[in-house]
């Protein structure tokens, strides 16, 4: 019997993201413990261009369009499907961002972050991520 | 107020970090620090004279600090110091209420701090200039500064040198700064480090992509080819085992054997204090320019102090 999870009336669909990853989009978008929202996580489903995907639902919230990139970190494949109405009133692919403010944590315990109130900020380079603050760069692996 | 100092286009110029800086602004600076030297031939000058300068240093300094308190002093500005032992900080008062309050005092904030960002951070809450005189084992871009004047008076240029970083690079704020620095000017850099003392291969590859030199590792104190061989100090408490530590030290340590086979012409670079990493036999050799490089510290941090305000 295939695993079937209804379609959302209103809410977010972030479809295309590497299959495996979906866990770590919820974590870069804050969904865990105390969110209230309703959602649902699809992982490994059949995909023809993917091979196999994740997707995660959101119901009756709306992701920020400012929040949109920093899910590239994770998943540079995904795009995020705004529904309305039962209908996708808006789609982006996500693009990789020059900065990203306030949503990851510095690993260095010598970084001024850690230990003044100050939001974290990172530039993203190549291949790794800076921090704005300490300027040691680190993998979004060791950031996620 | 800083908000409100950005929305009527006011710019506040801080000195934070190399990475923050281009090869035509360190070259703005080498004409203005040429400035400064001809002011100090002259004496004092009153281009700051109506400045008042806070040298905020959490951690201890005794070159750096005194030759930012000399500038400011040359340039004819007040100086208000700060000692962190005996300050509110000791009660638990936040970097971010320290900066606060005191940039209110002065006109200008030079910092020094154990923690890496603390001058960023700093430039973030200030609304007058911030000069980052050392965080952590991040940065010190005004020694970067002197170290780069230091082989361009020096050796005559700055550019086509072989240039060795040489001792322990991995902790030293001023290797880090300078890696970068030296980078801008010359295609060719080793580094030559203890094994697990060098730069991690992120800040190596970093800058051999951002300038498109080629750096070259060496375990082995090896100077043949080195037109500036800049030293730093290896400190024992990096090692696990004395012995080994004892073992490195030694190595690593500069003396007439090991320039015997140097250039003629090379200079000997180091940001002091040195302790027992260079001989003092070296100190009477004519390569060792290390004293030489700390008198500029004064015009350099002049020329700092004097394009904060832009008055060079």
């Amino acid at each position: 019997m295939p695993l079937k999870v209804e379609k959302i009336e209103n809410g977010t669909v972030i479809d295309h993201i590497s299959s495996g990853e979906g866990l770590r989009v919820m974590k870069i978008l804050g969904i865990g413990l105390g969110f209230s929202a309703r959602f649902a996580l699809i992982a490994n489903v059949k995909s023809k261009k993917m091979g196999k995907k994740d997707i995660l639902k959101i119901e009756e919230k709306y992701i920020d369009e400012k929040d949109f990139d920093k899910i590239a970190l994770v998943a540079p494949s995904a795009s995020v499907n705004i529904v309305k109405g039962g209908r996708v009133a808006k789609k982006k692919n996500v693009a990789m961002p020059a900065r990203i403010d306030g949503v990851l944590a510095c690993p260095n315990p010598k970084c001024i972050t850690n230990f003044e109130q100050v939001a974290s900020a990172f530039f993203v380079e190549k291949k790794t991520l800076r921090c704005a603050y300490c300027e040691r760069s680190f993998s979004a692996g060791e950031l996620i | 107020m800083r908000d409100a100092l950005k929305e009527m286009g006011v710019f506040v110029k801080h000195l934070l970090s190399v990475r923050d800086l281009k090869k035509e602004d360190v070259l703005s600076y080498f004409r203005k620090i040429e400035k400064m030297e001809e002011e100090v031939r002259k004496g004092r000058t009153n281009l700051l004279e109506d400045k008042i300068i806070a040298t905020l240093f959490f951690e201890p300094s005794t070159r750096t600090k005194l030759s930012f308190q000399t500038a400011a002093k040359r340039l004819g500005a007040q100086v208000v110091n700060f000692n962190a032992d005996a300050s509110s900080l000791k009660k638990g008062e936040s970097l971010m209420d320290t900066i606060r309050i005191i940039d209110g005092y002065v006109d200008a904030i030079v910092i020094r701090h154990e923690i890496e960002g603390a001058a960023r951070f700093a430039s973030e809450i200030a609304t007058h200039p911030v000069i980052n005189a050392g965080d952590g084992a991040n940065q010190h871009p005004s020694q970067t500064l002197i170290d780069l004047y230091s082989i361009k008076k020096l050796r005559g240029k700055i550019s086509g040198l072989n240039v060795t970083l040489f001792g322990d690079l991995k902790h030293a704020r001023a290797m880090h700064s300078l890696f970068y620095g030296v980078a801008m000017f010359n295609r060719n850099i080793a580094l030559v480090a203890p094994p697990g003392l060098s730069f991690d291969e992120r800040t190596v590859e970093e800058v051999e992509t951002e300038f498109g030199v080629k750096v070259t590792v060496k375990e082995k104190p090896e100077i043949d080819d080195c037109d500036v061989l800049y030293v730093c100090r290896i400190q024992k408490e990096r090692f696990s085992d004395p012995y080994e530590a004892e073992r490195v030290k030694k190595e690593f340590m500069l003396t007439q054997e090991t320039l015997k086979k140097a250039k003629k012409d090379m200079i000997i670079l180091h940001p002091l204090p040195k302790i027992d990493e260079i001989a003092h036999e070296v100190d009477s050799d004519s390569r060792a320019k290390y004293f030489q490089q700390a008198q500029l510290g004064v015009p350099v941090r002049m020329a700092i102090l004097a394009d904060l305000f832009g008055k060079v």
